[in-house]
């Protein structure tokens, strides 16, 4: 049996979760899902057999420790031959927890699994997915995350009956130790992680100012407006735009890149886009070469008249 | 109060990876190296809390013995006291470095405890995601990772995380760990009388064994790439058209 986390903010299902329960289905073993302080919908259309939902009157909001800690008490209740999540922040988060209560290693951000044997052959991401590692993990439960993105996230073909069984763990104060305790909401509706387009600017935008056409043409389209690291290290655009592997790691339906010549360290973070449209000045940037389209010029008037011809076509 | 950061050599790498012919390691024959702009970032947290906190900065790396030049590069920004943890350059798994780091930690704490223990949120090569959990887990201290705000409180810090829609607040006693996320402030530049500075300060070695665990990497492996043919829609705003008719092929104009 292999336990799956699911991941959830006070219930909301984080989608990623189902690209690492889709991944574990193809591993032949009963699929359990575990979620932390709520309980999941239509499970069974994942093929889970039995949801683990963890209730605990101090699991009201998302705590990192006390997550670990009950899916490290359900781990010893219930001897699963691996623990997965997918690789989201908190995935990643509880799982190292997961692996520091209970000794055992845990492998992040996998894109492939062969477990023929009692030693999984793994390959997994490096440098934010430019790179890949092929790795053997020899442990009596194995504890691994699934890269997000890696794998889209289908229901089964053979939906389950998704038994619902509850778990009481028992915490203590220092397992509560870490628990989010208040919130600042400074945006609603569309995200960067979520938005079905994300309209993105690098160097080639030049200045704070210049993403103002960007910004109308993300509103047009129902999408935000995402960016390079040059930009918030300029202090062009704020942090939480960032686009990369060490921003937000992102898979929109469509990526326009408005003067970004395509570091890896950018292009691991918008790779997983359905369909990229790049403008760049420079033919051979390598966003241009790696995009699926690409305008050959200046955002400067291109953005602008992209902008203008919607406008035109809707009759604005 | 006194902080420690922990932070790990890389090379950064340019327009495409090259591997080593027995592919065990990135060739970093035309390469320069750093550390990962999560931990960047993490030293500028640590001097501008120590610097308004009457505090002071150690910082502690395990790698190579060239991985010196990433503890004076935190010198030369106002860390006053730098650690090595030496390997002998191979990479070690999670668990082994998280030991081999607590074993270093709890040797220097002999002196006097860390208020605050900052790491980068993962590291920019092999990016396992819990080297600090296991430290902070083993040392019996409180740890989140992904931050990009840290206030210092009377009786601990308060920690704010980005969400998709904001940001979420913990608070945690002291001592704590934290795992920081690039975007918490923006690194100074070091100055010259910085970098003067840094070379005279020693850097101590804390010897430590490689544990071991399950964990092993076999080899690396460039990723492959999908020829792709990029279809040219166009030069300049004349190309505007063609774009539209894109959108309402994808459907994402309505």
């Amino acid at each position: 049996m292999i336990l799956v986390l699911l991941t959830h903010d006070r219930g909301a299902l984080d989608e990623s979760s189902l690209q690492g329960l889709t991944y574990a289905r193809r591993l032949g073993e009963e699929i359990h899902a575990v979620s932390v302080g709520a309980e999941i919908a239509e499970l069974g259309e994942y093929g889970v057999v039995v949801q683990h939902v963890v209730e605990h009157e101090a699991l009201d909001d998302y705590s990192p420790s006390a997550w670990g800690e009950a899916l490290a008490q359900l781990i010893v209740l219930h001897s699963p031959t691996a623990v997965m999540s997918t690789g989201t922040e908190r995935g990643n988060e509880v799982m190292a927890h997961v692996g520091a209560i209970t000794g055992l290693p845990m492998v992040a951000n996998c894109v492939a699994i062969e477990t023929s044997g009692d030693v999984w052959q793994i390959s997994r991401t490096r440098w934010g997915g430019s790179l890949l590692e092929d790795a053997t993990l020899d442990a009596p439960i194995k504890l691994v995350t699934i890269t997000e993105h890696a794998h889209e996230a289908v229901p089964a073909e053979t939906p389950s009956e998704a038994r619902v069984e509850t778990f009481t763990p028992e915490l203590s104060e220092a397992d509560l130790v870490t628990k989010v305790v208040d919130r600042v909401v400074t945006a609603d509706g569309v995200t960067l992680a979520t938005a079905p387009v994300v309209v993105s600017g690098g160097r080639g935008v030049g200045s704070p100012e210049g993403f103002a056409p960007l910004e109308e043409l993300a509103e047009l389209l129902g999408g935000v407006v995402g960016c390079s690291r040059v930009v918030t290290n300029n202090g062009w655009r704020p942090h939480s735009d960032q686009v990369g592997q060490t921003g937000t790691v992102i898979a929109p339906e469509l990526y326009v890149a408005c003067g970004i010549s395509g570091a890896i360290q950018h292009w691991v973070g918008m790779m997983a886009s359905k369909t990229i449209l790049a403008i760049n000045t420079d033919a051979e940037a390598p966003m241009v070469t790696k995009a699926d389209y690409a305008i050959v010029g200046d955002l400067g008037p291109v953005v602008p008249a992209i902008v203008e011809e919607i406008k035109n076509r809707r009759g604005i | 109060m006194r902080i420690l950061v922990c932070v790990k050599r890389v090379p950064a790498p340019g327009a495409k990876i090259v591997l080593t012919d027995d592919a065990q390691a990135i060739d970093t024959s035309l390469l320069s190296f750093t550390v990962s702009p999560h931990e960047e970032c993490a030293v500028e947290e640590a001097v501008r809390i120590a610097e308004s906190h009457e505090g002071s900065v150690t910082v502690m790396t395990l790698g190579p013995e060239d991985a010196e030049e990433q503890l004076r590069s935190a010198l030369a920004v106002g860390a006053s006291e730098a650690v090595l943890v030496p390997t002998d350059g191979s990479d070690w798994d999670p668990i082994s470095t998280a030991s081999a780091l607590v074993a270093a930690i709890q040797e220097l704490e002999s002196e006097g405890g860390f208020d605050l223990i900052l790491f980068g949120n993962e590291s920019a090569d092999s990016g396992g995601y819990q080297v600090g959990v296991r430290v902070a887990r083993t040392l019996g201290r409180p740890i989140v990772s992904g931050i990009k705000g840290i206030e210092v409180e009377a009786d601990g810090f308060a920690l704010r995380r980005d969400t998709p829609t904001g940001s979420e607040i913990y608070k945690v006693p002291s001592p704590a760990v934290v795992g920081v996320k690039e975007g918490i402030n923006l690194p100074r530049y070091p100055t010259l009388k910085g970098r003067l500075n840094a070379k005279k300060i020693e850097v101590t070695r804390s010897t430590q064994d490689r544990a071991g665990s399950g964990q092993a990497m076999v080899r690396l492996v460039t990723p492959q790439v999908e020829i792709n043919e990029t279809v040219i829609l166009g030069d300049g705003p004349e190309a505007a058209s063609a774009v539209v008719d894109l959108l309402e092929e994808l459907q994402l104009f309505t």
